[in-house]
């Protein structure tokens, strides 16, 4: 059984590495990632929201809806992480 | 449990740094427009300060300013915030959270400045209470 985890950990190596030979190289102005909405951002983002940030325009206005996703995981988590904690609590410290 | 200090030193810093922390963390807050920062990075900020508060003056003493009761209601809110701005925009007759219909001067940097303080209410009471639940947990 330790050997099988061996080998599959061991392919699943290989194959990453094989992988990581075709991303593009840092910086590559000709990589998927900078000709696709990259460009968009940069030319227009300050004259279609007026905002000098543009990480602030992206996040919170292009992709507002991934941001509220983001809000949406903080918030499950907190309500998680205390469901958790306070199980089986007797609520003597609410106020 | 993190119990009420007897240092002098420690609770005399941490009551002069605290609003100057919270006051950098607003400031975070609202500049995310532009300078690097936002709602996460403000909220985790002002977080902090209440987290130093704890440190010196005991997590009880923060509890009786600042209940589970109310963080619960900022955690919630600043969701509500966020997806109310959202529905707004519905409501005006534009797509779900395109700001640009919102009756506002600036109206996109408005409607930024808006989900910002949203997120930054979410965070800062998400921080907040899982402290105070991980430090009172037995």
């Amino acid at each position: 059984m330790r050997y099988l985890h061996l080998v599959a950990t061991g392919v699943t190596g290989l194959l990453l590495i094989l992988g990581s030979a075709d991303i593009p190289a840092t910086g590559d102005p000709a990589s998927p990632a900078s000709v696709h909405v990259s460009p968009r951002y940069i030319e227009q983002s300050y004259g279609e929201t007026n905002v000098p940030n543009m990480v602030t325009a992206v996040l919170a206005d292009y992709r507002s809806f991934d941001t509220l996703g983001e809000v949406t995981v903080v918030f499950t988590a907190a309500m998680a992480v205390l469901l958790i904690l306070r199980t089986g609590r007797r609520d003597e410290d609410e106020s | 449990m993190i119990e009420d200090q007897e240092s002098i030193v420690v609770k005399t810093v941490c009551r002069l740094l605290t609003p100057f922390i919270q006051l950098f963390g607003l400031y975070v807050i609202m500049h995310g427009h532009s300078s690097p920062g936002g709602g996460f990075q403000g909220g985790v900020i002002l977080a902090s300060s209440f987290i130093l508060l704890a440190i010196g003056y005991g997590v009880t003493a923060v509890k009786r300013r600042l209940s589970l009761r109310a963080l619960m209601t900022l955690t919630s809110a600043g969701v509500l915030v966020y997806a109310g701005i959202g529905v707004v925009c519905v409501l005006l007759g534009a797509n779900f959270l395109d700001y640009g219909i919102l009756p506002l001067p600036d109206a996109r940097s408005l409607g930024m400045l808006g989900i910002e303080i949203g997120v930054g209410m979410t965070v800062m009471a998400a921080m907040v209470s899982i402290f105070h639940e991980l430090i009172t947990f037995e």
